[in-house]
């Protein structure tokens, strides 16, 4: 046990603590402790910092499109798996679409270069037709509907294990009794299996909505490049060129600080309409 | 093959559904094998047929495996993959010994501490500590670029820690009063009883560990100097933003086409993770599910 818990106490504990970065200017020599403090500086500056609300604004948007054009997709794809009575066919379809989840996003990104970028699957193959070529990847405007795309690509397949288990625990008597009752397929969906599966669609709508100033750390990051950041800048890779990148710690720990903070209120916020709303949400 | 069972009050459904579903289920094994396979087809592809082909190729009319040799010729691939695979190993055992530990505690009940650490440790999954902090402890701890910069700062993952714990509290009272009857310490139930019982839970949060550690890039870029990289981040490098590598692996100005070489260690950085996801493929519901459901 002491060996657990020394981790959780010096890395994250030890490093919550390091967040007083943001109230002071880091000077090297001087270490965490040493040097001045300036208060709500790093604060203020960031609020008058117009490529920090650039910053907020791409998050965002990134978020709204996730949860609209991603988040119903895992749903889709469990009900779709459900609804299969072949076994083989449905593991199989499953195991190949939980592996991409096990990529890393280097291999994911280089992957889309490799089909949609400058030379890639896509362009060959309209090059060859005679039709016009698209630069997808270098385009600032694609940036956002393709990183949704990737995200999708990758983890949609995963996300439906949470729902398939959620489906799997649905009794089917219900079904049953429900079919001689006389309802049709579109009427147990709604009836049956909607009601069931409420209580995990709500949690991990909860779960997103508390997690949704970070969209995806790595994946901006190596595009980011390819883009420019007044397309792919999100707080996690401003915090990363301002602090790493820059040497102006307090002022991203200051940013990060301020994401942390929003973020935990929202958690907090949106498990308290889910208890309101009569479900059990992430935590009592 | 096992068959189609269809329950009695299930109707058959229309042609027309059928097709539908057959569309979407092909195009979603489409959409993840495809890619694959164009890479490992340019790897394995000659240079004149990738130059010929505009940049990729669906299917190598001679198969050559030069770019490979290419890259396992000695050089930064060799290195980074000896890193890789020396982080992933050592991390996921150092991580899983943690975390079982850990997990083994909290999942008793009457454990001196128990509760206050559980909350401890489940606030750092709401208030992660964040990048600037946790890089400034990096490096007032005189980590920089030592590979334990690339494991101690991901020692626990709090998701695992909570897998394992709902598995071992699924773990019925009576085998662990039965041991202790039988004049068993905690070490003693730990290894003998709940391991044992614990395989599929270990597999996939091993897998888990292992994949995090193999797959990540950002540490590395972050503490480590470039000669110690391990291979995603020289994917990233030479791949991804697009550096020669054929130059930096060979150390002569060859001519073989970058984008088979650029392809052969993709496919080395994913190869690892195909080999080992069939075995661990059937824990998945199993084990993550106990705990996911639980927590």
């Amino acid at each position: 046990m002491l060996p657990g818990v020394a981790y959780f106490l010096l890395f994250h504990y030890g490093a919550l603590v390091g967040n007083v970065i943001a109230f002071k200017e880091y000077v090297p020599f001087d270490g965490l402790w040493g040097s001045p403090w300036v208060g709500t500086g790093n604060f203020r500056r960031m609020f008058e910092d117009e490529a920090f609300w650039d910053a907020v604004l791409n998050t965002l948007w990134i978020a709204v499109l996730q949860l609209v054009f991603y988040f119903p997709v895992p749903l889709g794809l469990a009900l779709l798996l459900h609804t299969l009575t072949w076994s083989s066919v449905r593991r199989f379809v499953q195991s190949v679409a939980y592996l991409p989840h096990f990529i890393s996003w280097v291999i994911v990104v280089a992957l889309f270069q490799q089909v949609l970028g400058d030379t890639g699957l896509l362009n060959s193959g309209l090059s060859g037709a005679g039709l016009h070529t698209v630069d997808i990847i270098g385009d600032p405007d694609a940036f956002k509907p393709l990183v949704v795309a990737q995200v999708i690509w990758k983890d949609a397949g995963w996300g439906t294990i949470i729902f398939l288990a959620a489906l799997a625990q649905v009794d089917e008597q219900q079904y049953e009794a429900a079919a001689i009752d006389g309802a049709g397929p579109w009427r147990r969906f709604w009836h049956v299996t909607l009601p069931a599966i409420r209580p995990v669609i709500v949690l991990l709508i909860i779960m997103r909505l508390g997690d949704i100033l970070s969209v995806g750390f790595e994946q901006m990051l190596l595009q980011r490049d390819a883009v420019g950041p007044e397309a792919a800048e999100v707080i996690d890779t401003f915090v990363y060129h301002q602090g790493i990148v820059g040497g102006d710690y307090g002022f991203a720990a200051a940013a990060g600080l301020f994401k942390g903070l929003i973020g935990a209120l929202l958690v907090y916020a949106a498990n308290k309409v889910a208890h309101r709303l009569g479900e059990q949400g992430v935590y009592r | 093959m096992s068959a189609s069972v269809r329950p009695g009050w299930m109707e058959k459904p229309r042609p027309l559904t059928q097709a539908a579903k057959a569309l979407a289920l092909t195009a979603v094994v489409l959409l993840v094998c495809v890619p694959f396979l164009v890479i490992v087809s340019t790897s394995l592809a000659s240079t004149q047929e990738v130059v010929d082909n505009g940049g990729w190729v669906l299917w190598p009319s001679e198969p050559t495996l030069d770019a490979y040799r290419d890259i396992f010729d000695g050089g930064i691939v060799t290195h980074a993959l000896g890193v890789s695979a020396g982080v992933t190993i050592a991390g996921t055992l150092l991580s899983l010994a943690c975390t079982v530990t850990l997990a083994y505690a909290l999942s008793r009940p009457g454990v001196f501490g128990g509760k206050p650490v559980l909350l401890l440790v489940l606030f750092t999954f709401l208030f992660p500590p964040g990048m600037i902090p946790s890089f400034l402890l990096v490096k007032e701890l005189g980590l920089l670029d030592s590979y334990a910069s690339l494991v101690l700062p991901v020692l626990v993952n709090v998701f695992n820690l909570v897998v394992l714990r709902g598995f071992f509290q699924s773990i019925p009272e009576e085998l662990y009063e039965a041991a202790r009857l039988d004049g068993a310490g905690d070490w003693r139930v730990l290894v003998s009883v709940v391991l044992p019982l614990s395989k599929a839970a270990l597999a996939v949060v091993g897998l888990f560990y292992a994949v995090a550690y193999w797959n990540s890039w950002f540490y590395a870029s972050l503490y480590l100097e470039s000669d110690h990289w391990p291979l995603q981040q020289v994917l990233r490098t030479y791949v991804v933003a697009g550096a020669g590598l054929t130059d930096a692996t060979t150390g002569e100005a060859t001519v073989t086409a970058p984008q088979t070489v650029q392809m052969a260690v993709l496919v080395i950085a994913t190869v690892p993770i195909l080999l080992v996801y069939p075995f661990l493929q059937k824990y998945f519901t199993k084990g993550v599910l106990t705990g996911a459901i639980k927590s």
